[in-house]
């Protein structure tokens, strides 16, 4: 509706306040950006120590194209290393978000396995999941498995940990309507108790998906040869800083690329809260 | 013929802050006929939900028993629609699947659950809204939803716990007045829990005065007044003049009693 009034109707100016607004955004980092330059060009620490951002955009260009060869052995592997740490990420946090929603949804909604199951998970959840790193290891050898592991461990608990709180702040009345026209405790659960949890189970995911970024880098860093985690660490030891920067940016990315995924994937699943979000009050 | 019993309900809540029962519903029997528009009438707090609840099978009774249609009831169930004093609805489903929730439940293919929920949605008179979620609808309007839904399921009774509480005053005279329309045209047992006399007057062929807590039934009477109801007409006011002379009475004896 709002949409079309405003079609019928252009405010005065749209398009300044449009360009405006994209301003106000860059103005920060852009000016961070121009005086890392002039910082790195001064000469007052060693260019190597902290390369400038042309020389960080120039090293990501090579590892991702081969363009000048100047990153020797990683010209053009780029893509490689981020689908191996992307897909750890993904079958991490897919198994995680998996068993997260079950064991949760099973925490919340039942007396009976909150009192078995969920001490023993409050216990495991405080250790550091990086600190499982030795156990990984040796349990799981050098390679894409305990990574995955890691992952596992990193994005399980803030999805757990959501999901049941999803579960047990649910309007009981929904609950009674759903009996009420003759659901069974399974359709109940199905058809009323884990859609009304999704607006929390997506803000489970949302964390988890960022442990899981740093645990796939830390891991990789550690107990796997490939991954843009590897790069980081390997680049580290050859000097590198400009690769090493380039990896950390790689990284940021992929980690906000996946949040959005995770964000447009959420806004079309809770269409429905549209209308009541703070988000589309303010258009 | 009798559509619903209730003999000898007895209802009594821990209060585990406290370390003490509280009688909500203190030996109550009532029986309520086939097509009856029955409204339980009674100050807030007087149990009359609490029995309105377990007449839906929401809460069990201390003791005494309640039959629905000769089954005792144990648990809620699609033979007794519930309208809520909130609309509670499923707010990520529309209006139609709102309306058709029990018809998805029991397995029936979406093109027939939405011409089933269609007519009781046309019924309420909620036509071109099917694709609105419950939050682009007013309250009035999710009441409706509401309404629909539990008529969709063709129960053999309804029960309303203070449906248009939250309504103001102009959609609430609106919603009563479809209500009993509707009532007239399908002929289904209706219990309509509310604490305002004239909601009641307005409303119920059978009105049950409930007194405070623990809840007795102090008044159970016909109110045949034809329809439509005229709320200024000297009927009416002789009814209204005899419910609130209850009320005072109760309220006369609670305090001597404090």
């Amino acid at each position: 509706m709002r949409a079309a009034t405003e079609r019928l109707y252009p405010a005065p100016g749209l398009a300044w306040r449009q360009i405006q607004s994209k301003i106000e955004r860059i103005t920060v980092p852009l000016l961070i950006l121009i005086g890392w330059e002039a910082f790195s060009r001064s000469g007052y620490l060693p260019p190597a120590l902290l390369p400038p951002p042309s020389a960080v955009l120039a090293a990501l260009a090579d590892w991702m194209f081969a363009i000048d060869g100047s990153t020797q052995d990683y010209a053009g592997t780029w893509i490689r290393h981020v689908l191996a740490s992307s897909s750890r990420v993904a079958a991490g946090f897919g198994i995680a978000a998996l068993i997260g929603v079950i064991i949760g949804t099973g925490i919340g909604w039942s007396r009976f396995i909150e009192k078995t199951v969920e001490p023993t998970l409050q216990m495991l959840r405080p250790i550091p999941p990086v600190s499982w790193i030795p156990l990984a290891i040796i349990w799981f050898g050098i390679a894409d498995k305990p990574a995955i592991f890691l992952v596992f461990l990193g994005s399980f608990f803030p999805i757990l940990m959501n999901t049941i709180h999803g579960v047990k702040t649910i309007d009981r009345n929904l609950i009674r309507a759903g009996a009420m026209m003759g659901a069974s405790e399974r359709q109940l659960l199905w058809n009323v108790v884990v859609p009304a949890a999704l607006p929390s189970i997506f803000a489970g995911l949302r964390i988890g998906v960022g442990s899981a970024w740093m645990l796939t880098v830390t891991a990789e860093m550690v107990a796997v040869k490939s991954g843009v985690g590897y790069v980081l660490w390997d680049t580290y030891y050859f000097l590198r800083y400009d690769m090493v920067i380039a990896s950390m940016v790689s990284i940021g990315l992929l980690g906000y690329l996946s949040d959005i995924a995770i964000k447009l994937l959420m806004n079309r699943v809770l269409r429905w809260q549209r209308a009541s979000t703070i988000q589309s009050r303010e258009g | 013929m009798a559509e619903i019993v209730i003999s000898n309900i007895v209802k009594s809540f821990t209060d585990r802050q406290r370390n003490a029962d509280i009688l909500a519903v203190d030996n109550v029997s009532l029986t309520i006929n086939d097509h009856d528009f029955v409204c339980l009438l009674g100050p807030s707090g007087c149990g009359k939900s609490t029995l309105l609840n377990m007449i839906a099978g929401f809460d069990k009774p201390t003791s005494g028993r309640i039959e629905v249609g000769g089954v005792v009831v144990q648990k809620p169930g699609a033979d007794r629609g519930v309208v809520f004093q909130q609309p509670t609805l499923m707010p990520w489903l529309n209006v139609a699947d709102n309306v058709a929730f029990h018809l998805k439940l029991s397995g029936i293919r979406k093109a027939e659950r939405r011409a089933r929920a269609q007519e009781f949605i046309d019924l309420v008179g909620l036509k071109g809204f099917e694709a609105h979620f419950p939050s682009e609808l007013s309250g009035g309007m999710n009441q409706r939803v509401g309404i629909a839904r539990a008529l969709l399921m063709n129960p053999r009774v309804i029960l309303m716990d203070e449906p248009f509480a939250a309504l103001d005053a102009q959609t609430k005279i609106e919603m009563q007045e479809e209500l009993v329309q509707i009532w007239q045209r399908i002929r289904c047992t209706i219990v309509f829990v509310t604490h305002s006399v004239d909601e009641a007057l307005l409303l119920g062929n059978r009105i049950a005065v409930m007194s405070r807590r623990p809840g007795r039934i102090r008044d159970y009477f016909d109110f045949d007044m034809p329809r439509p109801r005229d709320v200024t007409s000297p009927e009416f006011n002789e009814a209204k003049r005899r419910v609130l002379g209850l009320i005072r009475d109760e309220s006369r004896m609670s305090r001597q009693a404090a």
